[in-house]
């Protein structure tokens, strides 16, 4: 489980974040949705420490983490997977190497050991036949899908996705959100998902909490948010022509 | 002013985090292996042509700005030494390398911070700064002094090479020249001048590369600040350097 409490986070005297609090919980998808730009990606950044925050709390656990130094910080870190939005593979590294990286540096399996696992998370993605290609010979897809092969390679009890389908076709998007969404079953994970797609929300969104400039606007699940009275959650969810459509004929 | 020194002080910060403790010493030996490869075998083609040819130059200026009876043809070959030995082989080689290898640095570690490849490294609680620093340090340090020797004997032989063929001094007299008054000092002033340079050369465009906000767009300004500032830097150092070792 990871709670904020009462986040703020500005950059150059500019409010970006204002006094979130939630709570993710463990087994669960949970998503942030918001526009771009209402600062979902700053949010998860700063739950992963790669931003620091201006006051509030970060618990892992029971563990206050933004208070912790780097060194304490590393052994959280080494139980965190995290997908990028531009997947973030080392461009010099193959797949294989890509997804052996975490375990070559923490771990001290022996080359069988590491090759099995790697194997097997690559398998578990659905990546076959592809050890040897660089991250600059993979479609969009396979990039995702290997940044998440990396991303569980240590058994991560938590896994960040910032924007996970960005950038790719319906079908595509739709499987990697059910991998993540397996996965996170799978190994009782607490994910946490940045996400603006609304078929995602559908898709995965077991909990779902709403931001519009900096400020946590909605909380709920998918069942929830297509009655709510939320203002700018309806406009964000109801903006494509086609559910404007059907949101007129409901009404 | 004080933008200057907040440039100085993350440069230090930054240093201190390259010097850590390595978190796993043989990934490192690995990546460290790799950047010897990249940054001093992939250097040895470029050093040897332009040493080549700039040996034969100096060899040929030497020669038709000492036509004199008085002055033994043997003095030609002694300052073809003595100018690659004292400052080619040292400075303009870390020069040259300030463009190949800087640039290279700059682009790579820029790319990686706009492409999320260092937070990637950052979250998984890689040391980052260390990890893609530290090896590149240690293999210039290590490499770009063999890169000097090599400059020096290609250099020499590229002057024995335009001096004999054009006739202008035989290859005895030649020999002769680069035996004649030999200081062995000055190799060791030029290898501890090419150990300054290279860590300039690969601290300051690692750093330029680190903190790099932005696209592609600032990756290339990152890539040519690499280059201008480390060229400043190690002509700066050889003033200081020479002024310290040669006094």
């Amino acid at each position: 489980m990871i709670s904020v409490k009462n986040l703020n986070k500005s950059f150059n005297g500019n409010s970006v974040l204002s006094d979130i609090s939630v709570t993710f919980e463990t087994g669960k998808t949970n998503l942030i949705i918001g526009r771009s730009g209402s600062g979902k990606t700053v949010l998860l950044k700063s739950i992963v420490g790669l931003h620091e925050v201006d006051s509030g709390e970060i618990w892992y656990e029971d563990t206050l983490f933004n208070k912790l130094d780097f060194k304490d910080k590393k052994k959280i870190r080494s139980e965190i997977g995290m997908l990028f939005q531009g997947s973030a593979l080392f461009d010099s590294l193959t797949v294989e190497q890509n997804v052996r990286f975490p375990l070559d540096m923490f771990t001290d399996k022996s080359p069988d050991e590491k090759k099995e696992r790697v194997d097997f998370c690559l398998n578990r993605v659905n990546i076959i036949n592809a050890n040897k290609l660089f991250p600059s010979e993979l479609s969009g897809g396979m990039k995702k899908r290997v940044a998440i092969a990396r991303a569980i390679s240590l058994n991560p009890k938590y896994l960040f996705c910032d924007e996970p389908n960005s950038g790719l076709d319906p079908i595509t998007a739709i499987l990697i959100d059910e991998l993540i969404k397996e996965l996170t079953e799978e190994y009782s994970m607490t994910t946490i998902v940045n996400t603006h797609d609304m078929n995602s929300v559908m898709e995965i969104g077991e909990k779902i909490i709403f931001i519009s400039d900096g400020v946590k606007c909605w909380e709920g699940n998918k069942n929830e948010i297509l009655s709510s009275d939320c203002e700018t959650l309806n406009d964000f969810v109801f903006a494509n022509a086609l559910a404007k459509k059907l949101r007129s004929k409901e009404k | 002013m004080i933008k200057f020194l907040t440039q100085i002080g993350l440069y230090f910060l930054l240093l201190k985090k390259v010097f850590s403790k390595p978190e796993k010493p043989s990934v490192y030996y690995r990546q460290t292996m790799r950047e010897f490869v990249y940054l001093g075998l992939y250097s040895i083609g470029i050093i040897a042509i332009i040493s080549f040819f700039m040996g034969a130059v100096i060899t040929l200026q030497t020669a038709y700005n000492t036509e004199n009876p008085i002055y033994p043809t043997y003095l030609i070959g002694l300052g073809c030494r003595d100018s690659i030995i004292l400052e080619f082989s040292s400075t303009v080689a870390a020069l040259i390398l300030a463009g190949k290898v800087g640039s290279n640095i700059a682009s790579e570690i820029g790319t990686m911070r706009v492409t999320e490849q260092i937070d990637a490294l950052e979250i998984m609680g890689v040391n980052s700064a260390s990890y893609l620093i530290l090896p590149k340090i240690i293999a210039t340090l290590l490499f770009n002094p063999i890169l000097t020797l090599i400059s020096i004997t290609v250099g020499i032989l590229g002057g024995w090479t335009a001096g004999t063929l054009s006739g202008v001094i035989t290859s005895e007299n030649f020999i002769y020249g680069i035996q004649y008054a030999f200081i062995p000092y000055y190799i060791t002033y030029s290898m501890i001048k090419t150990v300054f340079f290279a860590f300039i050369i690969t601290s300051v465009s690692a750093f330029q590369g680190y903190y790099v906000e932005g696209g592609s767009l600032e990756v290339g300004r990152a890539s040519t600040k690499a280059v201008v500032y480390s060229s400043i830097l190690i002509l700066l150092f050889n003033v200081i350097l020479t002024q310290l070792l040669l006094s």
